[in-house]
């Protein structure tokens, strides 16, 4: 049998007429539509620099929650999950902050919850992919498709926990730096903060995320949006009147800051950029780099090779045998070290228990003789009572018989000598 | 030629609009993406010589997609073996990129003896399967794995007017299994309308008889709108066609069609076969269903098969899992 290919490669050939197949984009799309869309976003940044407000001004929902509590130590990440529409498109919007951010007192190890937070999600679709029987189409992709980076707005540069935090994500997660509360910085402080920090990153090596340029449609709009981070934003939920229009700003006694005026803040950049014109990116660049790099360390890490191609078709076969194997293998012997375990602690506790025992009959003999001794004790004592007794019964007796006696031998003495008066 | 690109619609109106977000700006992004990477669609066609495959793929796709159309140096012969000819061909339309690939087995059911015809092309697209797991399984994969798998299998059957042959139940009984089969009567030009209807309806019960699943599956109706649509569809298969790539001037109009002395049967008319039919089916409407069905449970099926399996021979060759393929098997196991 011979598959043979036919001519070099593909060639372009005219169409004589309408075929039809322009409409493909429409019937991925709708495909995709009847499925929904999943985004998920992670917000890392130190208390208090406005991350939820943020999240409620971008989507324009009020997002429930409590306000989190900061009493827990370490870095802690919540994620919550909501259900957004618009038009006929459904969107599965994950919003994970970062809790207590910047709270310790020793941060060197605060950027280890986040990675941790991150992998777990690659781990995971990766745990799925790696399934015999899987069901990509409908999994729920949880892995963090951008990383919103809240700078603190200083005026100065960054700090040392932004750097070394974005230098351990910026492998793993697409970051976008932003400034955070920005209406705390003047105009000019700004742009000399914008520079400071674009230089700190680069001279640390720090890759943000930038907004690709390779498609003409919107190369010009990205390249030009690429020059504009970090994105200074101003987050609002509060309706202010500005003219005859209601806007989300943020009012103070010298002026309003309009969340949505371009020449206040770049919030709009950022909605633009992060939403409307590269959230499909994002995810793309999340899956063939982000994850891709995770998936091969992690293989690589498990012991998985690419064999030569000679031997390729059974490598398959006999990697998964052998993890198999292996894994079993690991299952026998943890679940025999268990069982020796349980036989160990049973012994132990059975010598406890005997020993306890033995105790106790100890003791049981001791009180035993102890009792036995106050018995004996207590009767010596009775005994002596007793002849105590008996001997004071005898005497009295013996003095009540002598009584009787004198008395006896009184009156006789007295009769007689009434006697012998009478003579 | 590409037309030019046209700039990022925005919804002017919308985003002036308080409170638009724009998630539904995804949609565009969406399109945007698949018009820069563009499609891959692999139809096979089966089906014994003479049939009007090359001639049907042609009028399909309105241009000289299939093998006899390219210009080889070898003579015009039915070959003594089933062989399997893949060719590909870039088209375009209205900005839209499509590598179409067409898979024709010329021998396929030409020989006295055919038994087991079924079992290289069984092999080849179990082939295709391969190729696409190995280059998944790799550690260092490409970010667009190349997708050689057969989408669709297009089984031509020979206008007899009577029944299916048993070459013809025996090929679409296996390969309903690991493919997406579309029968057509092929020529229905030489059947009349009450012909064709009874045809049809003897195909249906064969088909029922011995259990083949032909495409759209049944199990796989996404919902009660699929259900119907695809209930539609199911009725009508399989759907009689007429080929042509000669236009002829009828009413005014210059159409796709055969000229008899009795009279031109015209391709796209409905009234005088399922020609439109079946082009709406592949690739106006359920092209990317097709895909998708490929995707997700042929080659998710094969993969389970592969992963589970456990004969192999001592000198580390597989044995051939092409034959006889084994019925689904429902494991759980995890890695």
């Amino acid at each position: 049998l011979v598959a043979c290919f036919v001519g070099e490669g593909a060639r372009g050939v005219p169409l004589s007429g309408h075929v039809g197949f322009d409409s493909m984009p429409d019937q991925l799309v709708n495909k995709s539509v009847n499925h929904g869309f999943c985004f998920n976003i992670l917000c890392v940044g130190e208390t208090g620099l406005g991350k939820s407000t943020l999240m409620d001004t971008l989507f324009n929902t009020k997002f429930e929650g409590e306000p989190t509590q900061h009493n827990q130590p370490g870095v802690q990440l919540k994620s919550n999950t909501y259900e957004l529409q618009e038009s006929n498109v459904r969107l599965k919007l994950t919003v994970v902050n970062t809790v207590g951010f910047g709270d310790q007192i020793n941060k060197e190890d605060s950027y280890k919850s986040i990675v941790e937070f991150i992998d777990t999600q690659f781990e995971a679709y990766l745990q799925e992919e790696l399934k015999i029987k899987r069901t990509l189409h409908s999994y729920h992709d949880t892995r963090i498709h951008a990383c919103l980076y809240f700078i603190a707005p200083t005026g100065h540069s960054l700090k040392s926990l932004d750097l070394v935090t974005m230098k351990k994500l910026d492998s793993k997660v697409n970051i976008i730096p932003i400034i955070a509360k920005s209406d705390a910085i003047s105009k000019s402080e700004l742009t000399k903060f914008k520079i400071k920090i674009t230089s700190e990153l680069v001279s640390n090596g720090v890759q943000i995320y930038q907004f690709p340029t390779d498609d003409e449609t919107v190369a010009e709009i990205n390249s030009t949006m690429n020059g504009h981070l970090p994105f200074a934003v101003v987050g609002s939920t509060e309706e202010v009147k500005i003219g005859n229009k209601m806007v989300r700003a943020r009012q103070y006694p010298w002026g309003t800051v309009q969340v949505e005026n371009e020449n206040h803040c770049d919030f709009v950049k950022l909605r633009e950029m992060l939403i409307r014109v590269n959230m499909e990116d994002l995810r793309e660049q999340t899956h063939t780099r982000h994850y891709e790099l995770y998936r091969r360390c992690k293989l690589e890490e498990m012991g998985f090779k690419d064999t030569d191609p000679d031997s390729k078709p059974f490598s398959l076969q006999e990697t998964y045998e052998a993890k198999r194997n292996e894994f079993m293998g690991e299952l026998q012997k943890k679940e025999e070290e268990m069982r020796q375990m349980f036989v160990q602690r049973v012994k132990e506790k059975e010598a406890e228990l005997k020993e306890a025992e033995k105790e106790l009959h100890e003791k049981f003999d001791r009180l035993k003789k102890l009792h036995q001794d106050e018995k004996k004790k207590l009767e010596d004592k009775k005994k002596s009572l007793d002849d105590e007794l008996n001997g004071f019964k005898q005497k009295k007796t013996a003095a009540e018989l002598l009584q009787a006696q004198t008395q006896q031998a009184g009156s006789s003495a007295t009769l007689k000598k009434d006697k012998e008066r009478k003579k | 030629l590409l037309s030019n690109p046209t700039p990022v619609a925005r919804n002017e109106k919308a985003s002036s609009e308080l409170g638009y977000v724009g998630i539904d700006a995804i949609l565009e992004q969406m399109r945007r993406k698949a018009m820069k990477q563009g499609f891959e669609f692999n139809i096979m066609v089966v089906g014994q010589s003479g049939l009007g495959k090359s001639t049907l793929m042609n009028t399909l796709f309105k241009s000289k997609v299939s093998r006899r159309s390219v210009k080889t140096t070898e003579e015009e012969r039915i070959p003594k073996t089933i062989e399997i000819k893949s060719i590909s061909h870039d088209i375009e339309e209205k900005g839209v990129r499509m590598k179409l690939t067409v898979i024709d087995t010329p021998g396929f059911g030409d020989q006295i003896n055919n038994e087991n015809c079924w079992q290289p092309i069984m092999k080849f697209i179990n082939a295709q399967y391969e190729q696409y797991l190995q280059e998944e399984i790799n550690i260092d994969r490409k970010k667009k794995i190349p997708d050689s798998r057969v989408h669709c299998c297009i089984y031509f059957i020979p206008p007899t007017g009577h029944c299916l042959r048993p070459i013809d139940i025996e090929f679409m009984r296996h390969l309903s299994k690991v493919v997406n089969i579309v029968p057509v009567i092929a020529k229905a030009d030489t059947l009349t309308l009450e012909e064709r209807d009874f045809f049809k309806q003897k195909i249906g019960e064969d088909l029922r008889a011995n259990e083949i699943d032909i495409y759209p599956q049944k199990e796989f109706d996404e919902d009660a709108e699929d259900r119907m649509i695809n209930e539609k569809i199911r009725e009508m298969i399989p759907f009689a066609v007429v080929g042509s790539d000669q236009e002829y001037q009828v009413n005014g109009k210059r159409l796709l069609g055969r000229k008899t002395r009795w009279g031109t049967v015209e391709v796209e008319n409905t009234t005088h076969c399922e020609f439109a039919y079946l082009r709406d089916l592949l690739i106006r409407t359920h092209m990317q269903n097709i895909k998708d069905i490929t995707s997700s449970i042929h080659y998710e099926m094969y993969r389970v098969r592969r992963l589970n399996e456990n004969n192999m021979h001592p000198n580390g060759q597989p044995t051939i899992h092409a034959n006889g393929v084994p019925e689904h098997e429902v494991l759980s196991n995890e890695m």
